[in-house]
This record gives C-alpha cells, structure tokens and sequence, in this order.
C-alpha cells in the first residue's frame, strides 16, 4: 500500500505543474481558442520539449514507457490550467491505438513525429446517428476493394478533428469494428470545425466513398472493438485525473472568493451554509482524487478488475464533477456564469468530461451488471 | 503508488482471520449478522476474548496492554473484525478513557485502572453532555466545588450512553466559571456507586433504552481520581480528536453490510419476495454506494499510508467521518427498505427475547440506531465547521 510518487515522479510532476503555472494563464487559454486550430500550437511545441508527448509510448517507439500514474501526474496539472490543447486527442486516443494495435512500420511512420509535437492525430469515433456509449453498434461502414477499402459514414464530436494531419477511423466491415489510417485530404472526407462549448475543438466529420488503400487498417479486421475497449479505459482513467485537477482548482479559486467577497459588510465566507457547502466540495474533490489514483493504477491490473475499477472512478467522478462545477457557479453567483471568469470554464469542461467515454450513469448500470469489484489488497 | 499489502501485512491479515474463525462464538456471530442488539454480556464475553489473546486494546501503548502495529495492520485488523462480524469493544473503554489514561493518568491510576478497562472489569460511561451542552460541549455547567480531598459534584449529564451498566464515568466539569469557558474544566473519574447519582433512562426510537440522564447531588469525589491538573480538562479531551485515524471511516462494517445487502438480493430475487424490476433497481442502487465506498476506501487507505510514514493527508482524514459515517447510514436505510412491512413488527429487547426472529425485525430498529453516528462524537455539522475553519480557512 503505497500512495507516494517515486523521486522520477515528483520531479515530472513539478515539471509540468511549473510550466502550467508560469505558462497557461487563464488569459492564455482565452487566446489559445481563438487560434486558427482552436489551440496554440507554440505550447503544444512546448509541452513535446518537456518531453511530456512522448510519456506513454514505449521506448523502443522513442517514448519514456510511462504509467497509469505517470499519466495522473500529467492530466491532473493539464486539467488545474484547463488547458486546451489535444492531448486527449493526439496523445492519449490516437497514438493509442496505435501503440495497441499498430504495425511497426505504421508506428515507425507516425509516433517519433507525433512525441516531436509535429502531427497531430484525431481519433473518430463517435457517431451523430449512434448509441452514445458504444464501441460496437457504429453505422459507420467499411467495404473491402481491389486495392483496399471503401469509407462511408458519419462522426462527430471529433476532439482536435480538423486540425489533425491524420485520423484513426472505427468503421464497421464484414469481421466487426475496425481502426483506420484515414488522410484527411483524400477525396470524400469533408470537415466542419467548431468549437465544444468546453472550449475545446472539434469536428464534424463525413466520408463519402472514401478510398484506402490496404495499409490503413490498424491490426486484425474486426479488433477495433477490443482496442477501443481499451483505449477509452485508458482515456477514462486520464479523464479523472484532469477532472481532479479542474476540481481542486475551482474549490481554490471558489474558497478564495469566499474569503475575499464582502456583502452585507462581512466575507460571505463567514456565513456557515456557505461554509458548508465549501466543505461538500472539497470532499467530492478529496474522493475524486482517491478514485483517479485508483484508476491510474488499476490500468496495471487484470482485465476485470481495471475494467471495474475505472468505470467505478468515472462513475464517482462524473457525479462529484457535476457537483463542485455546479456550486462553484452558486456560490460565485453572476460571475460563474460569464465567459470572462475560469470557473464557468471549469463547469463546462467537468460537464464535458462526464459525457465523454460513458457518463456516471452509464458506468453504474455497467457495475450493476458486473456484481461486487475485486476486493482491494 | 501501488494497492497491495506488503507479505508481512497478509500473513498478519491470514493470522487475524485464522482467530476471528476459531475464536468468534457462533450465537454472537449470528446475532452481529442480523443487527440484533448486543447486551453487556456480550460485549464483555467478547472483550475478555480478544483480551486473552492481547488483542482488545491493539492501539495503546506497548507498554501500557497494547501491540506494535503499524497503522496499516490496525487497519486490517478493524477490517477484519467487522468482515467476520465480530463485535466492535466498548468504545468508552477502548477508544476514549484507555488512551486518556495512557496519555495522562498517574501511574497509581494506570494500575489501578488500565488492565481492568481492558478486560471490561470496568465497564465506562461518558459524561460529556449537558441539556445545555451539546455541540457547544465546553458550556457544561456540572459544578465541581473543592472539599478538602474531595471534589463535590452538583448538575446533570444527558444523553449517556449505557450509563446503566457502567461501574465507572469519566467526565467533564466545570471547577471554575469565571474565565475563558474552555478554562475551569476538569476532566475526573467517578465511581457510579458514589452515593449521590441517580440514573434515568431515556428510551429512544430504536427500542433500546441505552440513553439515560445522570444526576449529581453533592456527589464526593476524591482529588486523586482527577486525570492531570484541575482547569485543563479541555486539552485532555481534545487529546481524542484525531487520536486514532486508521478505523474514523468503518471502512470494514460497510463493507460486511454491503456483502449482507448482495446476500439478501439473491436470496429473495431467488424466492420472488422481490420482483425482477426491484431487483435490477437495487443492484443499481448498490453499485452506487459501493462507488462511493471505494472512493471512501482508498481515501481511508491515503490516511493509513501517510500514517504509517509519520503523518500528513489531514484534508483526507478530515472527511472520513462525515462521508463514513453518511455511507454506514445509507446501508441501514437499504436494508430497512428491503424489510418492507416484515420490519414493523420489530423485537422488544427484554430478557425472553433470545432473538430468533428473522433479520426484518432487526432492520429497522438498527436503521433507527444508526441516526446516531452523525450526531455522536461531534455532529457532521460540527466537523464541517472544522473543515471549514482548518482547511478551507473560512
């Protein structure tokens, strides 16, 4: 039982930390969305120098073979700066699966220029016409041709989508769900652009008789499913550790407040049903933090029990999200509902966060099917 | 940063369990699994159990009865304990006057008090509350007025909890009025055969009369049952808060409930008492509170950790009690809920009740106890303005 970051760690953690509070002002991601990509490409240039696009790829893939925990350390200090830039996106979903399933030479092609900050990958997964929480019952299509594959279908909410050089695609084909290499600039793939209202860009994305040539599927036809399976376990994971940083941040900046805003001639924080409602805040973020550390280290774990253990730390923290980002806008009042202030940001993002990869409840009914999970220790 | 027991911690936890199964009578076993409500004998059977074995006050001092463990087999031996349904010891004699006694009591009042509290030879009551002392504890009134050796008791406790089978009480009493009121209190022993004190229960919702009232008329006790010096009573009592971290959330009781509320779903899904909607709605409904008892969990195992390397994590120990003891009472609403109208006709508690009635009858006469964790000890509300102060600095 061991809950103390190794020496390598810390100094990760106040490598990053540092750089998103000397670099990653609140005013510097009001002027990072309104970049052309919806991101400053000049932190994302910044963060490949601190080595930190590289964390989870293997070394032999020029990576560092980093961990769930690695991860946590990473997400935690992105969620408190809220940056916007496509980790999630680059990092953890698209060069997911290709760490998982890629071939060596689609790897050899790819992930030193994705660690060196240079390509930005988007993975497309989510459908306008699907079941929301699925990896499975896509509408998306992949036929076989002569030379390849022929791509039709519908994605959206696709994070960092237009400004990817390239996406990985799941389609349905004949032996189930599979992942493709799709080049954005082949004819027949057409991309709408805007932002998520958590500030975040995203794309909507159609192809239409799209044409790939038979080195764009990623691994076996018809593994998409299991890798996804375990792609959005791993995204979830870093999900809780960035929604436990935008936590811990909003509870700082709404105690502060608390502290520093007079009515009726006193702080508002000496008035105890505010107190209290602080307090349940901090609790949530308290148990959120346990759960993300949790399922930072379940992603080492056997199936079950990662699996489990994960939809578990969302669960919690979909809820305790909904709930600290809700009363950090109460308890701020009028100015938690403007663009001009972080923690109606935060709110969104934390809102964002839950909907994405299976919400609170989804992962309950999910537990409700699975029975008690693996006992701790 | 890793989830696993140390091969020392699980040959410790093999030992536990190996004498919770040899040693834990089976009546009393059956009764702890049904919620039935313990009487003094076997609390004290229990006790003099895990005496024999060394094991009935882990926490103290070495020196003083109790065993060199770290605070992650405390931990485990707590869980333990709860997962076999072993009772809980007296908490007056285990957790609050043994490590005060330990702490502060003169070495004529160790010998003449510690084995003895440890085996329940006495058996203590608290004596904090007043009818105007309540959450504000340090506005008690009970006057000590000094007699030559003696202190001379006058007032009223409330809401003291077994006071009736008690042999001692240790309490709280004013001995001056005139500064600060944290000042001017003492903490004192007394001897509940003192001429002078009178008992009255006070019957509660749960059917149990555990809480009584403790009058003091001119009640003589001799200066040398006070513990440490006069007017700082106060700082002793303090001593308490925090003093043991690794059990505050009862991680273990809600675990052994949880695993009690997953028996009952399939035993009357499989019988029909309850139909396939109920059924999926439950399973849903305990999924959510094991969610938020793992998250409880490994917050508790944060504060084990940080323990075990010297301290730390206070912001995580500080929610322990409120979220632990809000999860132990939502598993006692579960299991009243599964009672349905079973549960109405609750047992008496009287001496021809031998408890062979089915667990429903207990479920929510222990529903109605369990209103009681969030109020005792300092009530949820008094631990966020401590929260609220000490952390959050508001």
């Amino acid at each position: 039982m061991d809950f103390e970051l190794t020496d390598d760690q810390r100094m990760l953690s106040e490598t990053i930390s540092r750089f998103v509070t000397d670099r990653y002002s609140f005013e510097e991601r009001l002027t990072a969305m309104r970049e052309p990509d919806g991101f400053s490409r000049a932190v994302w240039a910044e963060l490949a120098g601190l080595g930190v696009l590289g964390l989870p790829f293997a070394e032999a893939d020029g990576g560092f073979g980093g961990s769930g925990v690695d991860m946590m350390i990473i997400m935690e200090a992105l969620g408190r700066g809220l940056l916007v830039e496509p980790f999630l996106a680059t990092v953890i979903l698209a060069g997911g699966a290709l760490r998982l399933a890629a071939s060596p030479a689609q790897k050899s092609a790819r992930i030193a220029s994705i660690i060196a900050g240079e390509r930005i990958m988007a993975l497309a997964h989510h459908e306008p016409d699907g079941p929301r929480h699925t990896v499975e019952r896509l509408n998306c299509r992949a036929e076989p041709t002569a030379t390849g594959w022929r791509l039709n279908g519908r994605k959206t909410a696709v994070i960092a989508g237009a400004a990817a050089d390239e996406l990985v695609v799941s389609a349905r084909s004949e032996r189930g769900v599979s992942l493709f290499l799709v080049d954005p600039a082949l004819p027949g793939v057409s991309i709408r652009s805007h932002a998520g209202y958590d500030g975040i860009a995203t794309a909507e994305i159609a192809f239409e008789d799209v044409g790939l040539d038979a080195q764009a599927l990623i691994g076996e036809e018809g593994s998409g499913a299991t890798v996804l399976t375990a792609l959005f376990e791993e995204a979830n994971a870093a999900l809780c550790a960035e929604a436990t940083g935008i936590m811990a941040d909003t509870l700082d900046m709404t105690a502060e407040y608390l502290r520093t805003r007079n009515q009726f001639g006193v702080a508002i924080g000496t008035f105890q049903v505010l107190q209290h409602r602080a307090v349940d805040m901090l609790m949530q973020v308290e148990l959120s933090r346990s759960m993300a550390m949790l399922a930072a280290i379940s992603l080492a774990r056997p199936a079950e029990e990662r699996r489990c253990n994960i939809a578990a730390a969302k669960a919690k923290i979909g809820e305790a999200g909904r709930m600290v980002g809700q009363q950090a806008v109460q308890l701020h009042g009028a100015i938690g509902l403007t663009m001009e202030y972080k923690v109606g940001h935060a709110f969104k993002r934390l809102t964002a966060i839950d909907a994405l990869f299976g919400n609170a409840d989804h992962q309950l009914d999910m537990l409700a099917d699975a029975g008690p999970l693996v006992p701790i220790g | 940063m890793n989830l696993d027991f140390t091969p020392e911690d699980l040959a410790f936890r093999e030992d536990v369990r190996a004498f919770l199964k040899a040693s834990l009578p089976d009546d009393l076993r059956a009764k702890m699994i049904n919620r039935d409500h313990l009487g003094k004998a076997d609390i004290v059977r229990w006790q003099r159990i895990l005496n024999a074995r060394g094991w009935a006050v882990p926490a103290w001092p070495v020196d003083d009865g109790g065993q060199p463990w770290s605070p992650t087999q405390r931990y485990i031996f707590q869980e333990e304990m709860a997962l076999a349904h072993a009772p809980e010891g007296s908490p007056f004699n285990v957790n609050m006057i043994g490590p005060i006694l330990c702490k502060f009591g003169t070495d004529a009042q160790k010998a003449k008090f510690l084995a003895a509290t440890a085996n329940i030879d006495i058996w203590w009551c608290q004596g904090f509350s007043e009818p105007g002392a309540g959450s504000d504890l340090a506005a008690l009134k009970t006057s000590a007025v000094r007699d030559g050796d003696d202190y001379v008791l006058n007032g009223q406790k409330i809401w003291t909890t077994q006071a009736q089978h008690a042999d001692w009480m240790f309490a709280l009493v004013r001995t001056d009025a005139s500064g600060r009121k944290q000042q001017g209190i003492t903490f004192l022993l007394l001897d509940m055969k003192t001429p002078g004190i009178t008992i009255r229960p006070i019957p509660s919702i749960d059917g149990i009369s555990d809480l009584n009232e403790v009058f003091f008329d001119d009640v003589r006790v001799p200066v040398g049952n006070r513990i440490g010096e006069e007017g700082r009573g106060w700082d002793y009592a303090k001593h308490l808060l925090g003093h043991e971290r690794s059990g505050i959330a009862r991680i273990g009781l809600s675990k052994e409930r949880l695993a009690q509320l997953r028996h009952l779903e399939g035993e009357l899904g499989g019988s029909g008492r309850i139909d396939e909607r109920e059924r999926a709605r439950l399973r849903r409904k305990l999924a959510e509170v094991e969610v938020e008892l793992r998250a409880l969990e490994l917050t508790q195992l944060r504060v084990v950790a940080a323990d075990a390397q010297g301290g730390g994590a206070n912001s995580a120990a500080s929610i322990l009690k409120v979220k632990g003891t809000e999860l132990q009472q939502r598993m006692t609403e579960l299991v009243a809920e599964l009672a349905g109208p079973a549960g109405i006709a609750t047992p008496s508690h009287d001496a021809t009740d031998h408890g062979d009635h089915g667990w429903e009858a207990a479920a929510t006469p222990y529903y109605f106890t369990m209103r009681k964790v969030s109020i005792f000890g300092g009530s949820n509300e008094i631990q966020k303005n401590i929260i609220a102060k000490t952390i959050l600095r508001l």
